[in-house]
């Protein structure tokens, strides 16, 4: 694959305007499917959790979650959405074995909520509307596993496997309208616009809104126009964006790429474009023109959605507080700097650190554990930060500091431990024998041992020159592996020195 | 007439991986011709003024609790399928083919 020539951010900046869109899916964490009464579940056996309306079966007929329907609505309101009186499903044509009825039950010219805007926050602190055109339900497909070809990616297959278990669990799709004026702020505000979306959704409790998981998905249009000119430019749809970091960059890679050819007198091809993490590139997927014909109808098997006025009311007034508003709660509870809380918000951490100070954690310890150590593994392994680790796990890693049971310099061993998947703290601690030895007999042994290799030291020592035990402090906390408080080993060397 | 061509039919059977013989494809072209012939009359007496009608009962909100049912073994699921490997359908490489 010959490599895009890209063009330097600020420079592309000068030329052109960036313009973005958004569609964000968000998998509902309902107990069952959208249109039948299969289990949502994550992480099962292949094609366990179907039934004949997953598969498409001749006969099989959906029907709707109630359960599904509420979530949308609610999140239809977070966003600022009018709800629709009446709503209609719609089915979408297409042919693909991701779907094995051939076509997707979604929504169309009657989407349950439209016209909403949400407000986002950036690292400067600014905060900038994004409009909502619309958000809609519709069913998730099911999993391709492409076998063959060099890389395991769609191009160069030899054949795929079908997994059904996510054919037909309940999505949202929140589309934005176009979103103008981002300027150099373009990846930032993709990365905060979808930083927002999972902390509304995340603070509904209708998603678990891990996007390693693929339950909240973005795929990011950008397009450039010429600095002067109206027309908007030929957009690009960048799909497979599975991080926030990932959203971040992908904008940011389609604006200089975009910028390159339309600057050497090249057209942008209207495309679905795959976003390739470990290059950090973008490839082309199918042109858009003639796939876009999805022969939309409505849906015959299923019947309007009519809800009623109270039931929205209700909704409405079981919303949780703004996600502004919650933001400047969180941050005075918490107790943090405008710093420290802008640390924890860029880096897309708020509902970890959440949800760590609930698991029992201190809000400092809690902070620090995301934005630092956890943060700085994340990037190293080019992965996202709340892949790695429980916000359980982490609170329990905090117990074990606060409890002396860890240095800090053994806990971030144990993290390693925990994000290599060697279970809890406490079972990593006790498998690799991590805890601090707090036993003085044994501290005793290895200093008695290294006094006795060094008897200059201890002369040294003796002569009331105490700070040469630095030297015997390193050689015992080598025999310890690291295991033992060095404050105390001291204490016991200058004990044995007879300087106590 | 003839708004459906046999090209577009052996297209839409190759995309739904329906086998068809020169004949079905010849015999299915004219049937499918004939329902887009009684489809657009239907449509010349349908004026702006009748509202677009998806579903014959006059029905809405019809629900279900979010209560997991039954459900298939993986046995059952693959039982119709042509190829199956690892629990899971075998199907031939997509984007090859479309591009």
């Amino acid at each position: 694959m010959a490599r895009d020539r890209v063009m330097d951010f600020d420079k592309a900046l000068e030329l052109f305007e960036p313009v973005l869109g958004f569609e964000v899916h968000v998998e509902l964490n309902t107990k069952t499917k959208m249109f039948s009464a299969a289990p949502n579940g994550f992480g099962d056996a292949p094609n366990t959790n179907i039934s004949p309306v997953c598969l498409g079966l001749p006969g099989s007929l959906p029907v709707v979650n109630e359960q599904a329907v509420r979530y949308s609505i609610s999140l239809g309101l977070a966003l600022g959405c009018s709800i629709a009186p009446m709503s209609r499903f719609a089915r979408k044509n297409y042919f693909y074995p991701d779907l094995a009825k051939n076509y997707q039950i979604s929504q169309f010219d009657e989407p349950i909520a439209f016209e909403g805007q949400v407000d986002v926050e950036l690292a400067d602190g600014s905060v900038r509307t994004i409009p909502i055109e619309r958000a809609h339900m519709e069913e998730d497909a099911g999993k391709l596993t492409h076998v063959g070809g060099a890389t395991g990616r769609i191009q160069g297959a030899e054949y795929s496997l079908v997994d059904y278990n996510r054919a037909g669990v309940p999505l949202v799709e929140i589309v934005t309208k176009p979103i103008f004026g981002a300027e150099h702020q373009a990846p930032e505000l993709a990365k905060a616009y979808v930083a927002t979306i999972r902390d509304i959704v995340i603070a509904l409790g209708i998603s678990d809104a891990r996007m390693e998981r693929g339950n909240l998905r973005c795929d990011a249009n950008v397009s450039l126009r010429p600095r002067g000119q109206e027309k908007l430019g030929t957009r690009t749809e960048t799909k497979n964006v599975n991080s926030l970091r990932s959203v971040e960059r992908a904008v940011r890679y389609e604006i200089q790429r975009q910028a390159a050819i339309l600057a050497d007198g090249g057209t942008i091809t209207q495309e679905t474009r795959h976003w390739h993490e470990d290059t950090g590139t973008t490839s082309a997927g199918r042109p858009k023109s003639d796939a876009d014909d999805y022969r939309y109808f409505p849906e015959p098997d299923l019947l309007p959605v009519v809800p009623s006025p109270e039931l929205i009311e209700e909704l409405r007034a079981a919303l949780p507080e703004a996600p502004a508003i919650r933001r400047r709660r969180l941050k005075e509870t918490w107790g943090f700097t405008d710093l420290e809380f802008q640390d924890v918000a860029n880096g897309g951490l708020i509902a970890e650190v959440e949800l760590t100070i609930a698991a029992g954690a201190s809000p400092q310890a809690a902070r620090k554990w995301w934005t630092g150590e956890i943060s700085r593994l994340a990037n190293v392994n080019g992965v996202e930060a709340t892949s790695l680790v429980s916000p359980e796990n982490v609170a329990a890693l905090a117990r074990l500091v606060d409890a002396g049971t860890l240095t800090d310099k053994l806990a971030r061993q144990v993290l390693e431990g925990v994000t290599a998947g060697e279970g809890t703290p406490e079972e990593v601690v006790e498998k690799r024998g991590l805890a601090v030895v707090s036993d003085d007999g044994a501290l005793v042994a290895a200093i008695d041992e290294a006094l006795a290799a060094q008897p200059d030291v201890l002369a040294k020592i003796q002569d009331g020159k105490v700070q040469a035990a630095g030297a015997v402090i390193g050689a015992v906390m080598k025999a310890m592996r690291g295991q033992a408080d060095a404050a105390r080993v001291r204490e016991l060397i200058l004990e044995r020195a007879g300087q106590a | 007439m003839s708004e459906i061509s046999e090209q577009q039919v052996a297209h839409l059977a190759n995309l739904a991986r329906i086998a068809l013989t020169p004949e079905e494809i010849s015999s299915l072209t004219s049937e499918l011709d004939t329902i887009v012939d009684s489809i657009a009359k239907v449509q010349e007496v349908a004026t702006p003024d009748v509202p677009a009608t998806s579903h014959p009962v006059p029905l809405q909100n019809v629900f279900r609790d979010d209560v997991v049912g039954q459900t298939l073994t993986t046995e059952q699921a693959l039982a119709n399928a042509p190829e199956s490997a690892d629990g899971r359908f075998k199907v031939s490489a997509i984007l090859g083919e479309e591009q």
